[in-house]
């Protein structure tokens, strides 16, 4: 049996926005404000303290001989505890990236008033396994001269203002 | 373990608001596929249910939420979830049952209502990531898609305006789908003209916010011949999860897929997918998706499946016709009615009922695919006449 216009016309009822937020259709709105504190385990714990010291931190399989970051505490392919921990380069080069000109709501920016796009990027960090990427946005580059491969170094928050977050990084820029 | 078909499908309209609840929506897709052949409620002996994030509708328990829409009551009833990739599990997880042999019958409804979060259902997405080392860069599906696409096209040396081309086929194909939210006749101009989301991918790479529903029945080989004289046999089934460290995974291929799809293949019996399968409907919520898709299916050589949509291999009337729905770019994309209506686009092709999509030259094999949870989840179907 064919599916039809004729068949599926009456099962549903088109509706915009505009019909549901000025009224016309009766709507019950709800702003769900949930909180939660997220624990970090000892690897992302001792991965953010010491970001908070400038520094990046990995861990090791001692099967794979894979440098992991962010550090785990157990390799997921070798499915076997992680061994040490390894100090990595604030260094990297970029794997891939974007230039978002919305929001993370999917809010245009006002980019022809100035607004700066997202450049948000997985950068291969250096002395960790190749391929071991982490997410961070990029800076002080034009993001349309952004490239794969591109060398690139961490900016640091100043000592005073770091709080133990990814965030403690402000962006990685590019280096020659 | 006992063979499994499909016999009847229902689907509704897809738009990016109705007014009709998740669970009329529900109701409208299962009515259609009962009627489509000829069964009654009661005639059912399980239902599965599949619907992506409680976040979309605000509605905790969703699935238990939607289950009188389902016609669950007083059955053997489960809800299943994989984001994106949950309308094509759908089918899998009413094969179980069926092919077990616990239930000879079993219904399976997808439904999804994204537009209850506004202003944009994007927002709902932000706890998807990790919450110390992700969601603190402000994160969105958007980006992570833009940045895979970007991988995607820089291993391969793949152009934009070559990707574009997906839009353009699978819009144009949705033209004569009547459940179809976004059918238009586009240019590749129009596609790299519009609007930068988060370069490399622009407003028409993106298939849209939608409701929806869509139902099909499953039936023992027994049942099946009884009720239809052409039963669409679901001859594979697959699904894989990869890794949640997404940035340590080379996302210029899906793995996850080819896992997912080597044993959809290996149950049915399939040794050269390129040569055995006729028809694919490639999970496409973005163009270059649909390409990756088709890569990681084995349908195309990696790195060769942009050439091969340049010289019209996946056109309606090509050699390998893929989203001749017109996919998610043109039908809609209400998440998990989306992956199941591309389930019931093969089956209605397989069954010859296709109407003004009908591909040509008989097929008599398919496969369809969907994609989610933080991009790593495969789930597949092989579908044979």
């Amino acid at each position: 049996m064919e599916i039809t216009k004729k068949m599926v016309e009456k099962t549903a009822t088109k509706l915009t926005a505009e019909e549901i937020l000025e009224g016309k259709v009766l709507s019950v709105k709800w702003e769900p404000k949930l909180k939660y504190a997220w624990d970090n385990g000892p690897a992302i714990g001792r991965y953010l303290a010491e970001l908070k010291n400038g520094k990046i931190i990995a861990k090791k399989c001692d099967k794979c001989h894979r440098i992991m970051i962010p550090p785990r505490m157990f390799c997921e392919l070798c499915w076997v505890p992680s061994g040490e921990w390894v100090y990595v380069k604030d260094t990297g080069i970029v794997n891939t990236w974007i230039i978002g000109h919305v929001d993370w709501k999917a809010k245009r920016l006002d980019i022809k008033g100035g607004v700066r796009p997202i450049t948000l990027s997985i950068i291969e960090i250096d002395g960790a396994s190749k391929g071991m990427g982490i997410l961070h946005h990029l800076g002080e580059v034009d993001p349309w001269k952004i490239h794969r491969g591109m060398k690139v170094k961490a900016v640091w928050k100043p000592p005073e203002e770091r709080t133990g977050s990814i965030t403690d990084i402000k962006y990685f820029k590019p280096v020659k | 373990m006992r063979r499994v078909a499909i016999v009847g499908a229902g689907l509704t309209k897809f738009y990016r608001n109705t007014q009709e609840t998740p669970k009329e929506l529900a109701y409208e897709a299962t009515k259609m596929a009962l009627d489509s052949c000829e069964m009654k409620l009661s005639d059912i002996d399980c239902v599965v249910h599949g619907t992506a994030p409680d976040a979309f509708d605000g509605v905790h328990m969703k699935g238990e939420y939607l289950s009188d829409g389902s016609g669950a009551f007083r059955k053997p009833y489960m809800r299943h979830f994989v984001g994106g990739g949950t309308g094509v599990l759908s089918p899998a997880h009413g094969w179980f049952h069926v092919a077990s042999g616990m239930f000879d019958t079993c219904l399976v409804v997808a439904e999804e209502k994204m537009s209850c979060a506004y202003p944009h259902p994007a927002g709902a997405f932000i706890t998807i990531f990790d919450h110390t080392t992700e969601q603190a860069l402000y994160p969105t599906l958007i980006y992570i898609f833009a940045i895979e696409m970007n991988r995607f096209m820089t291993t391969h040396g793949y152009r934009k305006e070559d990707i574009a081309l997906v839009a353009v086929k699978n819009k144009k194909n949705a033209m004569d789908h009547p459940s179809a939210q976004l059918p238009a006749e586009i240019t590749v101009q129009d596609v790299l003209n519009s609007e930068i989301m988060a370069w490399p991918v622009n407003r028409l790479d993106i298939s849209p916010t939608s409701d929806g529903a869509a139902c099909i029945i499953l039936a023992a080989e027994h049942v099946a011949r009884r009720v239809t004289e052409k039963p669409i046999w679901l001859d594979g089934v697959g699904w894989s999860l990869d890794t949640a460290y997404w940035c340590t995974r080379d996302l210029y291929y899906p793995d996850y897929l080819e896992v997912a799809a080597r044993q959809a293949y290996k149950m049915a019996g399939i040794k050269e997918p390129s040569k055995e399968i006729h028809i694919a409907e490639p999970y496409d919520p973005f163009t270059y998706k649909e390409l990756h898709h088709i890569e990681g299916l084995m349908l195309a050589p990696r790195g060769k499946s942009v050439q091969m949509l340049v010289d019209g291999h996946f056109n309606r009337d090509g050699n390998l016709p893929t989203s001749p729905s017109g996919g998610l770019l043109g039908v809609g994309n209400p998440i998990a009615a989306a992956g199941l209506m591309k389930v019931i686009e093969l089956y209605l092709q397989l069954k010859g009922t296709a109407g003004k999509r009908q591909v040509p030259g008989n097929p008599t094999c398919g496969v369809a695919n969907a994609w989610g949870d933080l991009m790593q989840v495969g789930t597949v179907v092989v579908l044979r006449s």
